[in-house]
């Protein structure tokens, strides 16, 4: 029975195992196709994949370039910034070694939440910022105590410095986080991309971001599949950003500084001969390195609400009524037309009347027989509403131009306003109404519709100190020759005149200036005050005798201004100095001109010789 | 054997065993355990720490068993096959009280020392007990319905229980495994038609049952692509790293997906990629070629076996190999669902290599006692 029931059973075993044999055989087929498809056919395109896991592109920041000023001096430029981070997977509580960081150099509870909300969204191996711009001496410390500090990661970063501080703020701006607007409108640099990456938010900073930028470097890195950097495969060095010079001296931008301060004004020195910008200070500032380190909203809306403006660039935005500054501008424009030349004189009663408007000279009792030299010394009114009247306010506006009013002279920095020089055409666009003969003698004093920039007024300066050339003000050096400025085209005879009222303005027996006057022999300086009035005196106020400065709210007392060139025998220095709501240009604004125009000369390297080969102060290649 | 069998064949003796032992076989075995060692040094950057080590010592362990069992006579294991199967059965039903559990499933009974796997066990003993019951049966009573329902009991109970814990894809395994046993005793094709056409209709019964995770695998295996990061993360991840192996692969050691962590699992379910990736198509090939030679070797020693139980166990033993392996690589190149079946000898992990061991201890066993007459009905 046995070999029966083999018989039977053996047969249909063989036969169904070899079935099954070849079903198996059939699956190992399929298995082996399945491998010849993916690692033959596909496998390029799955090596490809591969290469995109593991491998990383990380940018490489470039060093920004940095700012100096004209003898080299770096007024923006990157410092180490010590670093502690904290890598979790290092540590067995974030918190604990926390606690001990925080008994070697203080952690805010602000930071701290921080740090532990980090820890959270982040990667174990990710090195979490903690405090950063460390002094060298807390640096140090900590790096010592490091064995006690698990998971603590000291980094030396870059950060940008400048040097002089609120001294020069305005000009050099400042580097900020980029913004998505930035990133939407960018140049497509990858760079705007990078964690931490600044650009330059304000000033030079911003307009010369290109050239201070750089071009980012990369790096090929291999990564795990946690993101956990492996090894480098390859890396390619960036370009760092090129430096920029700058005009200005940084000695002097900070004794102009000093010399404007406490008062809220701008001060500008240039030049006369190639319109380099020595000096642009403007008070009250700011410091960039505040903004750098990260500003506080409390601090930014103190800034903001200033009602002295500290983040304005008062040199190159504050609008001002040049006042009586102006009166160069008139003089000329009515020589030039013949229609009063130096010899023209009017007697000054203390008004002009025209039609049924009276029109007041400052000295309410007039100054009787003025010629132009005295007018200008003695910064007659009347006498300029007269000339003004003859003239007319087309040409004193044409005149205007031509000395660099009504217009941006630094296209270089962002922000620049181009004041106003009125003339009908444009008080009909502007305002719709047409212009009034009364506003010629408005324009006469350098009232009215006129505004001008410290930076324009020295530019005027300049022109008129230099007489052939209308320099305009140059802030950075730039490869190549020097372009000569186009000829200023104005007769020298009535440039003569006119620099005669400004020496006699400071060094005049009856100038306004006088008490001002620079007494070192080869140094005296010619200028022109001017006191500009921000609201308007009514007829009632005028008969009881006019509000003195002192005894009226300090947002509705005159501008004081002054103008200035020297050397008087040989120009080399044009200035601008204006005082908000500083009173007099006499009393607020001539004695800081005096020392600010002191301390260019000082500076000059013409005036001390040895100096200059000493250290051989300009710039290099 | 001094075990007190009366003996129908001939007379064995331990020094004759082990030298009628299949050593081909065992050296085969060896091989390609020595394969999993070489992979699992690459996992650990090339240490034998700490999973090399490991794994060489579970093998000696497990091949000193499977020697042990290949000399131990064929006719006690079929004697206490259903005893075994038993055992293995009521295993599984402790998994349900005492197990532990681990990625949502229950499928540990912990030991202390050693965490035993009872679904693993049952794949031992449901070929055993079905093996038996099959070896007693005439191909005439095979054909009966009635002598049909034992054996689908005996499928039926592991299956459910490890569908309960639940591990889709042991249940799957149990089923199949058991039912090429019932293949290969001469059970007709229709039934299994029958069988199959049923299982289908119950699909949509069973889709209802089954575990989030069981869907989302399946899901994820229709459509690896369509979640990258989550579900389909690990068949993509298999894929490249497979592909960009090539023809012949990356070298020893230089698997860059695999050593780069972008490969889930490369100890376990995933090490035939890895293979893959190191020694390209050329290795994964020759790793199949070296399964098909120890397929061969157990489908040799059955048409070898005199006696239908030996046949039916070494064959049926043979096919869970090989379920093992189809399943693990068609998984990892992306043409099954992930459902976590280990690379036979290969993968890291004590069990899986315990139960392979003993089975192939079995196999062994049917060689040495191929000659051995058993009768079908025992007295």
């Amino acid at each position: 029975m046995r070999g029966r029931v083999e018989k039977a059973r053996y047969p249909v075993f063989t036969r169904r195992a070899l079935m099954l044999g070849g079903l198996k055989a059939a699956l190992f087929a399929a298995l082996g196709a399945r491998m010849y498809y993916l690692q033959v056919i596909e496998g390029d395109q799955y090596r490809m994949l591969a290469d995109e896991n593991r491998i990383n592109l990380a940018l490489l920041a470039p060093p920004r370039g940095r700012i100096l000023d004209r003898r080299g001096v770096p007024v923006a430029t990157n410092r180490q910034n010590f670093r502690v981070l904290i890598v979790p997977e290092q540590t067995t509580s974030v918190e604990e070694t926390l606690d001990r960081l925080h008994r070697i150099v203080p952690v805010s509870d602000q930071t701290r939440a921080r740090v532990l909300r980090d820890v959270r969204r982040k990667r174990r191996f990710v090195p979490i910022s903690v405090v950063d711009n460390l002094t060298w001496e807390e640096f140090a410390r900590i790096n010592v105590r490091s064995p006690d500090l698990p998971g603590i990661q000291l980094d030396v970063g870059q950060t940008r410095d400048y040097p002089l501080g609120v001294y020069l703020g305005h000009t050099v701006g400042y580097v900020g986080p980029v913004s998505e607007k930035d990133l939407k409108e960018g140049d497509g640099d990858p760079l705007l991309e990078l964690p931490g990456f600044r650009t330059g938010r304000r000033g030079l900073e911003r307009s010369f971001e290109g050239t201070l930028r750089g071009v980012a470097g990369n790096q090929r890195v291999e990564v795990n599949a946690f993101g956990r950097v492996i090894r480098e495969l390859s890396r390619t060095e960036g370009r760092p950003g090129s430096d920029i010079q700058l005009t200005i001296d940084a000695r002097l931008q900070r004794i102009a500084t000093q010399a404007l301060r406490p008062e809220s004004g701008g001060a500008v020195v240039m030049d006369i001969h190639n319109g380099d910008v020595l000096a642009m200070a403007s008070t009250p500032g700011f410091d960039p390195n505040a903004f750098n380190v990260g500003i506080g909203n409390s601090e930014w809306q103190r800034l903001l609400r200033n009602s002295r403006k500290p983040l304005t660039d008062k040199t190159i935005a504050g609008r001002y009524p040049p006042g009586s500054t102006f009166k160069m501008a008139v003089a000329l424009a009515a020589m030039e037309a013949n229609v009063a030349g130096a010899a023209h004189r009017v007697f000054c009663n203390g008004k002009h009347v025209l039609g049924n408007h009276t029109f007041h000279c400052w000295k309410r009792w007039g100054h009787g027989w003025m010629d132009l030299n005295d007018a200008l010394a003695q910064s007659c009114d009347v006498y300029f509403y007269d000339i003004a009247r003859r003239v007319g306010v087309e040409k004193i506006a044409v005149m205007a131009e031509r000395l660099g009013l009504g217009q941006t002279l630094l296209p270089e920095l962002p922000g620049e306003s181009a004041g106003l020089v009125p003339n009908p055409a444009w008080k009909e666009g502007a305002i719709g109404e047409a212009w009034q003969g009364g506003e010629t003698l408005i324009l006469g004093i350098g009232q009215g519709y006129l505004l001008a920039t410290p930076l324009q007024l020295a530019t005027m300066a300049a022109r008129l100190a230099n007489g052939e050339r209308a320099v305009s003000p140059r802030l950075v050096f730039r490869d190549g020759p020097d372009v000569e400025a186009p000829p200023l085209g104005l007769s020298q005879d009535a440039l003569r005149h006119v620099r005669q009222g400004m020496d006699d303005v400071v060094n005049g027996k009856r100038g306004t200036a006088r008490a001002h006057r620079i007494t070192r022999e080869g140094w005296e300086m010619a200028g022109k005050t001017g006191t500009s009035q921000v609201r308007r005196i009514t007829r009632a106020e005028r008969e009881s005798g006019v509000l003195k400065n002192e005894d009226i709210e300090w947002r509705s007392r005159d501008h004081a201004l002054f103008v200035a060139f020297a050397p008087v025998d040989k120009p080399r220095y044009a200035l601008s100095v204006v005082v908000e709501h500083g009173g007099s240009g006499s009393a607020a604004a001539a004695p800081v001109a005096r020392a600010i125009m002191e301390a260019t000369l000082e500076l000059d390297p013409a005036t001390n010789r040895k100096e200059r080969v000493a250290s051989n102060p300009e710039r290099e290649g | 054997m001094s075990m007190g069998y009366r003996d129908d064949g001939p007379d064995l003796r331990l020094g004759h065993k082990l030298l009628s032992l299949n050593w081909g076989l065992v050296l085969l075995i060896a091989i390609t355990a020595s394969v999993g060692f070489a992979m699992l040094y690459s996992a650990a950057g090339g240490d034998v720490q700490p999973w090399a080590i490991r794994q060489i010592i579970r093998f000696g362990g497990g091949a000193f068993l499977m020697l042990v069992i290949a000399l131990i006579d064929i006719r006690f294991w079929m004697r206490w096959a259903y005893l075994i199967y038993v055992v293995a059965l009521v295993l599984l039903l402790a998994v349900e009280f005492v197990g532990t559990t681990g990625m949502g499933a229950t499928r540990w009974i912990s030991l202390g020392f050693f965490n035993l796997q009872p679904s693993e066990v049952m794949k031992i003993a449901l070929v055993l007990a079905l093996a038996r019951y099959f070896h007693g049966l005439s191909l005439e009573d095979t054909g009966r319905i009635t002598y049909l329902l034992p054996p689908l009991a005996l499928i039926g109970m592991p299956t459910l229980l490890v569908l309960k814990q639940p591990d889709l894809g042991t249940a799957l395994l149990l089923a199949a495994g058991g039912s090429i046993v019932l293949f290969l005793a001469g059970v007709r094709l229709w039934k299994f038609a029958l069988a199959l056409g049923a299982a289908l209709a119950a699909m949509p019964i069973a889709w209802s049952q089954l575990h989030e995770y069981q869907k989302g695998r399946i899901m994820t295996f229709l459509n690896p692509e369509s979640d990258p990061l989550g579900a389909g993360y690990h068949i993509m991840q298999s894929k490249i790293a497979l592909g960009s192996g090539g023809i012949s692969g990356k070298g020893f050691l230089e698997g860059t997906q695999s050593h780069l962590n972008f490969l889930p699992e490369m100890r376990t379910d995933f090490i035939f990629t890895m293979l893959a990736e190191e020694f390209g198509m050329i290795g994964g090939l020759a790793l199949m070629g070296l399964y098909i030679l120890i397929l061969i070797y157990a489908y040799a020693i059955g048409f070898r076996s005199r006696h239908q139980f030996g046949r039916l166990v070494a064959v049926g033993i043979a096919t869970t190999f090989f379920l093992y392996i189809f399943i693990n690589v068609g998984m990892v190149t992306g043409i099954l669902p992930v459902v976590g079946v280990p690379l036979p000898l290969i993968s890291y992990g004590g069990t899986a290599m315990l139960t392979l061991l003993i089975g192939f201890g079995l196999i062994l066993s049917v060689s040495i006692h191929r000659d051995v007459e058993i009768p079908r009905s025992r007295g």
